[in-house]
């Protein structure tokens, strides 16, 4: 048994990576999960409009901040406001008693919101509350498009991390290298699978969400594509840069995990962006899932157009452009031994 | 005429030196094979000419452009497509056109004996049968200069004289031929040998330029003798001496392994003093 134990010790400390993630991670999770796992909101911006908006502005309880006051706005206006995801709620002046409408799809804000206004009404008994997009905060409603981008998260990073760490145990790394393929063919072409299927994946878990889960489908199919598209490239691009630096399939998983975890915890796609802590909350900011959440929700449950999804899907560009540019310099390194010698003299 | 190969070629991975100033030139229709031990550097060789690895110094002549079939030491096969999807990609990454992939795929099954296991598995298949395989998609877009790793390691005896024959009929036919290998019967075929010890070069030439290298004699006996340069031959005993014959040997016709075997222990001496 002695002889066992000590040729694990041996095994474990040469596998420094798994070593490190098991000593770091739970320090790491731990740390985040702190300051990231909280469904508390403090804070919900709204807007306020009509006639009387400047005199409610300052009726508002203060958890919720004022972030703009439009008193030639109307209901049409302030419907506009939430479906382009500029506020969480608007409250609607003007007729007989104002109108508190809230964006369900940010279900924790929305819930706040509610709580709010509910208090409110006991001074303002006229205050009405309408709940939009997602009438009954339902949980399954917001969840399930995101839930779209995990699991394309799994297929693009995950899975294809194994490409390139199978090609080079099985040894036809270099075969590929010494054939007439420039870099971006071997990127391509290494994806090109690993994207159809994610695709039908997403179709599938998507039409499920909507047929078994009643999750609405209010946007546009093809600013969802669009999205789709920009972040399966992400996901896909990481998974081959993790492929490119892993020596084995243990490896490759392993890192695959440290970056889909924080996506799942830190994207928003749990919990809010807005009640993490401010020492986590920018690592959000960098990760891919947290704007395909934004595009995802936004288009199946508000219907937000286009042009407010602009900047989440300009970012997926370009964190698409740079996984792009990281695989296809990887693979250049891999290849490109044979491309400098092609031709002659070394 | 083009002569294909290294020229001093110096190559360091790591803080290792694994080939020391090495050059080995073959030209076409000839066949060039790198022998030596384990860790001799005959990998690093044939990935130094295939422009796999980056030499330090010295240079390295290959054909232009993807005028070169390579097949590394793993056979290269992929162990989850068919015998005939692993050399239809080839085909299609090399742009042979669908006619002359056919026929040429034909041609290369019927070479190595594989036709009848086209729609098996490269994972499926035996060791010898997978090295046939890499050999074949190597040799499928007729290439200039081939260069094989160990492409007869695991073989039977049967299927290494098939090989011998394709790459003979490979070279006849106007490609330059770079194997290496750990069977010194191999090496008295070719046309160069590099005989290679720890990254450098123990001797390279005809296989009778590699004879005639060697220093002294190699001497027979039919017990040990518990000399300084002695190896079990056999049944008897084999001593090389560079000076005076030791007494009681037969002097004896060296083959290649004995020339090899006395090169290494020359070097060793050299680097002793």
């Amino acid at each position: 048994m002695w002889a066992m134990v000590v040729k694990e010790f041996r095994q474990v400390r040469r596998d420094r990576r798994t070593l490190a993630m098991m000593i770091l991670m739970p320090v790491v999770l731990l740390v985040v999960f702190g300051y990231a796992a909280s469904f508390d909101v403090s804070h919900v911006d709204v807007a306020v409009m009509g006639p009387a908006a400047e005199s409610m502005s300052t009726q508002v309880p203060d958890r919720l901040v004022v972030d703009r006051i439009d008193p030639a706005g109307g209901r049409d206006e302030a419907v506009d406001l939430l479906r382009r995801g500029k506020v969480v709620a608007v409250v609607v002046t003007g007729g007989d008693s104002p109108t508190i409408l809230v964006d369900g799809s940010e279900l924790f804000a929305a819930r706040a919101v509610v709580q709010a206004a509910t208090l409110l009404q006991r001074e303002m008994p006229g205050l009405t509350i309408e709940v939009l997009f997602n009438p009954t905060l339902d949980t399954s409603t917001v969840l399930v498009p995101g839930l779209g981008g995990l699991i394309l998260l799994f297929v693009g990073t995950v899975i294809t991390s194994l490409g390139v760490v199978r090609e080079r145990q099985a040894g036809t790394l270099e075969q590929l290298a010494v054939m007439p393929l420039r870099p971006r063919d071997v990127f391509v072409g290494k994806v090109a699978p690993y994207f159809g299927v994610a695709a039908v994946d997403l179709i599938i878990v998507l039409l499920i969400g909507t047929l078994l889960f009643d999750v609405p489908f209010n946007g546009s199919v093809f600013t969802l594509a669009l999205g789709s598209v920009l972040f399966l490239f992400v996901t896909l691009g990481v998974g081959v840069v993790i492929s490119s630096v892993s020596e084995n399939q243990g490896q490759a998983i392993q890192l695959a995990l440290m970056t889909l975890l924080p996506q799942v915890l830190l994207s928003g796609l749990i919990f809010p962006l807005s009640s993490m802590g401010p020492g986590v909350r920018w690592i959000g900011y960098l990760l891919p899932l947290t704007y395909f959440n934004q595009v995802a929700r936004g288009v199946m449950v508000r219907g937000a157009p286009f042009d407010s999804l602009l900047v989440p899907l300009g970012l997926l560009a370009v964190l698409g452009a740079l996984a792009f540019t990281l695989s296809v310099a990887r693979f250049r390194g891999f290849l490109g031994a044979g491309e400098a010698h092609r031709g002659g003299g070394a | 005429m083009d002569r294909w190969g290294l020229e001093s070629v110096t190559v360091r991975i790591g803080g290792t030196t694994a080939l020391d100033g090495v050059s080995i030139a073959v030209g076409v229709g000839e066949v060039g094979v790198v022998v030596g031990g384990d860790g001799a550097g005959k990998t690093t060789a044939a990935r130094a000419i295939a422009g796999l690895v980056i030499p330090s110094a010295g240079s390295v002549r290959r054909p232009e452009g993807k005028r070169v079939g390579y097949q590394s030491s793993g056979s290269g096969v992929w162990p989850d497509l068919t015998v005939s999807e692993n050399l239809s990609f080839v085909g299609a990454a090399f742009r042979i056109g669908s006619a002359d992939l056919a026929r040429r795929t034909d041609q290369l099954l019927a070479a190595t004996e594989l036709g009848s296991a086209r729609d098996r598995l490269g994972a499926n298949l035996s060791g010898g049968m997978r090295r046939k395989l890499g050999v074949a998609m190597a040799l499928l877009a007729r290439p200039l200069l081939l260069i094989l790793d160990e492409p007869t390691t695991g073989v039977d005896p049967v299927s290494r004289f098939e090989l011998w024959r394709l790459v003979s009929q490979t070279a006849a036919d106007g490609t330059a031929v770079v194997m290496t290998t750990t069977y010194l019967d191999e090496a008295e075929r070719a046309t160069t040998i590099l005989a290679l010890d720890a990254g450098r070069t123990l001797v390279v030439g005809t296989p009778e330029q590699v004879k005639a290298s060697l220093p002294g004699r190699v001497y027979s006996f039919d017990h040990d003798v518990h000399a300084t340069h002695q190896w079990r031959r056999g049944a008897s005993w084999r001593v090389w001496s560079a000076g005076d014959p030791p007494p009681g040997g037969r002097p004896v016709a060296s083959d290649l392994s004995d020339v090899l075997i006395a090169a290494a222990m020359a070097v060793d001496d050299e680097e002793a003093q």
